[in-house]
Formats: C-alpha cells, structure tokens, sequence
C-alpha cells in the first residue's frame, strides 16, 4: 500500500521546541549557588533524622521525610567514586571532550556530587582526590564551580 | 489478587526510522492487531492507555494526540508518561478495579527527536542538566562503579552484547539481528567509558500495544491467556549521586514483592525465561543480580556459565533485548510481549522450550532509578 514511499525521500517537517523557562532555585538552593558565588564554599546539609549529608542540599530527606534544618560547610575537595571518560559531542556539553564526569563524595558529605573533570585525565580513577576549581565570574550557578582537578 | 490475563499482543517491527508512519499511524497499527490477535473488537475494550513523553513526541500531551488511534474514542483514555511497563502496571490495576479489559499501547520515534537533548530533560536543570548528563553518560557512570565495585569486566558486559544481537536473528520484529564477537564489542568505538558503541542499545521507533483482560473476559478471548502472577514496582532516589549505583535495591524491592505475589521463592529453578531492560549491555548482569538470580556481584558469571543462553537454564532476552531494538517506553512493553510470546508458544524460531512462567522487566529514571517487575504465566 505504501510501497511508492521506498522510493522518495518522505516530507517531514522541521522544527524545535525552545521554551523560555524561569525555575525558582528554591530556599535551599538559593543559599547553596549563593555560598559558591560569593565565598567560593560548598555547602551541604544534615538530616537529623538518618544523619546524611546531603550535597547538593535539600529542604527535606526524601528518606526520612522530614525537614532538614542543619547546615554544613564541606570541604572543596573529595574522592572520586565513579567516573566515566566521554568521547561524544553534543551541544549542551558545557566543554569539548574527551573531558569527564565524576561521582564525586566530597569530605564530609554522604552522597555523591556529579560534576565535570577537565585534566589530567589519565590520572583518573576511582578512589583519586580531586578539589574544586571556582570560575572568576561567578553568578549563582552549579559552573560556578568550573571543574574539579585531580591532586 | 483476582485472576487477570493479557490476551492481546502486538508490535510492529523496530527500525531505525519508519518514515513511512506517523505516530498515529503506528498506534492504529498496533491497536488493530492486538485486537486482531485477542479476537476481540473495540467494543470488547472498556478503556485504554496511551503511553508516550512529551519531549519524545514534541509536543505537549502527547497521550492524547493519539487516543483515538487507539480505539479510545468517546472511551475513558489516561495516561501514563513513563516506560511501557510502568503503563501495563496502570493497565491491570484498571482491570481489578473493575473493567473488563485495558488496552495499553506505547509508540515512540526516536528518529524524529534527538535522544541527546531528550535524555538530558531527565535531569535536574539546576544542579545536573548544565553539566551536560544524558543517558549515555550516566549509565556510563553506573557501568563504571558496578565495574569498581564488583571486578566486573568490560569483556563481561561485550559477551552479552554478543548474545543478545545474535538472539535477534531469530526475532523478525527486531531492528540489530548481528553476528558479533567479543573482540567487535570490544573494539567499537569509545562512547563514554566503558561504554562503547556495541554496548549501546540503537535509536529505534516503533510501537506496541498490550490488552488485559479480567478473568471473565480472558476466555472471550481467543488466545491462550498469559495470566500475571505478580507485579510490582519501586522507585530509588532521583539524584543518582545518592545512590549506589552498582546495588540495584529499588529492583531488588520490586522483584521480592512480585515473586511474593506469584509464590516464587526459588526464582532461579521456577522461572523459565527473563526478558529484561538491557540499554545498555553492562545492565543485564547488573539486574540479574537485582533480580535474585545470583549474588551481588555475580551477574557476568550467568553468561559465562551459559546460563542466561539460549541453549542454558535462564534463558534472558531471548527476543534480543533493548540492545536490539529500544523504542523508548515501548521496550518495556515489548519485554512483557515476549514473555506472552514464549509463554503461548509463539515465539517461533525462538522459543524456549516448556515455558511455564516468564519474567518481564522495564525501567524508568535515570540509571535504573526505578523498576517494574512482572511474572507471567501459562496456568491461572
């Protein structure tokens, strides 16, 4: 019934959605992308409940399923727990491969925070400390920490 | 639980791009013969649900754009933005709540979006999705910590690449039937480490469509009902870097809770075949573990014992799995197909042989962070 499309280039129509969005940070994350914009500091926070530390913070343990008032400051450096080399380019990565991700538990925290490891990348691995690289034009923004370097 | 079946299947054949068929004209296609396979017409289906994302389709409700190519017109439609067996879930509480059958269908095309851009929507705009994280790259980071953590290898994850495409030759709806080596997984190009280009699942569009019946119903039916035994879901947290990546607990929760439901305390020696959501090849061993199958941290041992065959006791994705065809939403819905398939005996140059009791999974979230868990079989 469609065989005459095996033979034609089907008509598509292009197009893409950009829609303008203005997301409320929250209260917790205000405070968050605050201390590193104007102190350079990366803050968790604790659950009195099951006691982990959360970073980025959050406004309640999803575990516990209360809220979380306690404020911790953590150190800018941790140990790497996962990571992943990437060799693909697409235009929302914010640098050109190969750069990589880490799951990074920075001391003092008890989860882990994914961010960007552009250097020295063939002395990643797990277990490798890594510290905090701060942009000079910060703005309130999780690349406000530019990356995390191997030390 | 009252007794409920699925007495209706149907899928269309996965293909890089059908750029012969809308959206629309994929779900007509896979609604007409689902009833077609039941027996049955739409005046036989109560209600239906559509399965689909917004930012798959392009639009905004996308559910409802395709209702009436559904069957669903002046019916009661709803929907469920998520993979397909998280939809069938919302199909069978429908049916014991009290309708007599649910259709539900799940269509994507991959081909028309860019699944880059798309799988990056997952994450969380403030902390997570400027860094650039989509599908690819996170399941990257789980495959590198079940590595660490475990002394899984990548040659591991490449034997099931293997199996898997070479299961695909026997399966007409599949879109990647191959001959691979281990040596061709393993020199495929580097996508995000481990991952290379043979341990990913392809872009895929096509559709499926399930119906299930309360018992009443199942025997309107002309098919021989694969009733379900247990279902069951569970959700870890959002943030992957709160998790344990190479300990799949929200499956494990799932799986125990529908074995519990089915009466399986053996899983191992009481189901016959597995299909499972593999996008990419380190998640088979990884699920299985979840699964009960074996220990933590044994799951690669299940192919190298030619277990998980097959020609072995378990065989898993005998249809192929998502590494050969991964319409996105339809997978898991297709996964439940092949467990109807085997267990009618329909499986054709696939089928494993005596298939009582069938497992099907699907996925949602990133990484896994949530798990669906169905157990099918052939005796009420």
């Amino acid at each position: 019934m469609t065989r005459w499309l095996d033979d034609v280039e089907a008509l598509t129509l292009k197009g893409q959605i950009a829609v303008p969005y203005t997301w409320w940070v929250g209260e917790t994350g205000s405070r968050f992308l605050i201390a590193l914009r104007d102190e350079k500091k990366i803050l968790g926070n604790r659950c009195e409940g099951c006691g982990t530390v959360y970073v980025p913070p959050r406004k309640n343990c999803g575990q516990c399923f209360t809220d979380i008032d306690e404020w911790v400051e953590l150190a800018g450096e941790g140990v790497v727990t996962a990571h992943t080399i990437i060799r693909f380019q697409y235009p929302v990565q914010p640098v050109q491969p190969p750069f990589a991700y880490a799951v990074i538990k920075l001391d003092g925290a008890d989860v882990g925070l994914v961010h960007i490891i552009k250097e020295n990348l063939d002395q990643l691995k797990n277990g490798v400390r890594v510290r905090a690289q701060f942009r000079e034009d910060r703005t309130g923004h999780i690349l406000d920490i530019d990356s995390f370097r191997v030390i | 639980m009252d007794s409920i079946a699925i007495v209706g299947v149907a899928q269309t054949k996965y293909e890089r791009r059908k750029k012969d068929k809308t959206y629309y004209d994929l779900v007509y296609e896979v609604t007409r013969d689902a009833l077609e396979d039941a027996g049955l017409s739409l005046d036989d289906i109560d209600n239906v649900i559509t399965v689909s994302n917004d930012f798959l389709d392009g639009r905004t409700i996308s559910s409802m754009a395709v209702g009436e190519a559904a069957g669903g017109y002046h019916k009661n439609v709803s929907t469920v933005e998520g993979d397909g067996a998280f939809g069938a879930f919302y199909g069978a509480m429908r049916v014991l709540g009290g309708f007599k059958t649910t259709l539900v269908v799940a269509h994507s095309k991959g081909s028309e979006g860019d699944m880059r851009y798309v799988t990056n929507g997952m994450f969380d705009p403030v902390y997570q999705r400027l860094l650039g994280l989509e599908a690819v790259s996170s399941s990257a980071l789980q495959a590198n910590a079940y590595m660490e953590k475990h002394g899984v290898t990548e040659e591991d994850f490449a034997r099931v690449s293997v199996k898997n495409h070479g299961n695909a030759k026997n399966n007409p709806y599949a879109q990647l039937p191959m001959d691979l080596t281990v040596a061709d997984v393993m020199q495929s190009k580097r996508i995000a480490d481990p991952i290379k280009f043979l341990d990913c699942s392809p872009v895929s569009d096509g559709a499926a469509a399930i119906i299930i019946a309360s018992e009443e119903y199942a025997g309107k039916a002309r098919t021989k009902p694969a009733w379900i035994k247990g279902v069951a879901h569970c959700a870890d947290a959002y943030f992957i870097g709160d998790r344990d990546l190479a300990d799949p607990k929200s499956l494990r929760d799932a799986a125990q809770r529908a074995y519990g439901m089915a009466g399986i305390r053996e899983p191992l020696e009481e189901i016959d075949i597995v299909e499972l959501y593999d996008a990419f090849s380190y998640m088979e061993p990884l699920w299985l573990e979840g699964m009960g199958f074996c220990d933590p941290g044994q799951g690669g041992k299940m192919i190298d014992k030619g277990i998980t065959t097959m020609q072995g006791s378990l065989p898993v994705n005998p249809s192929g799995g998502v590494l050969s065809a991964h319409a996105v939403l339809v997978a898991g819905l297709a996964r439940i197909i092949e467990a109807v398939l085997q267990i009618r005996g329909d499986a054709g140059p696939r089928q494993v042989e005596g298939v009582r009791t069938a497992l099907a999974h699907g996925i949602n979230g990133p990484c896994g962070q949530s798990h669906c868990v169905w157990i099918l079989a052939g005796n009420m």
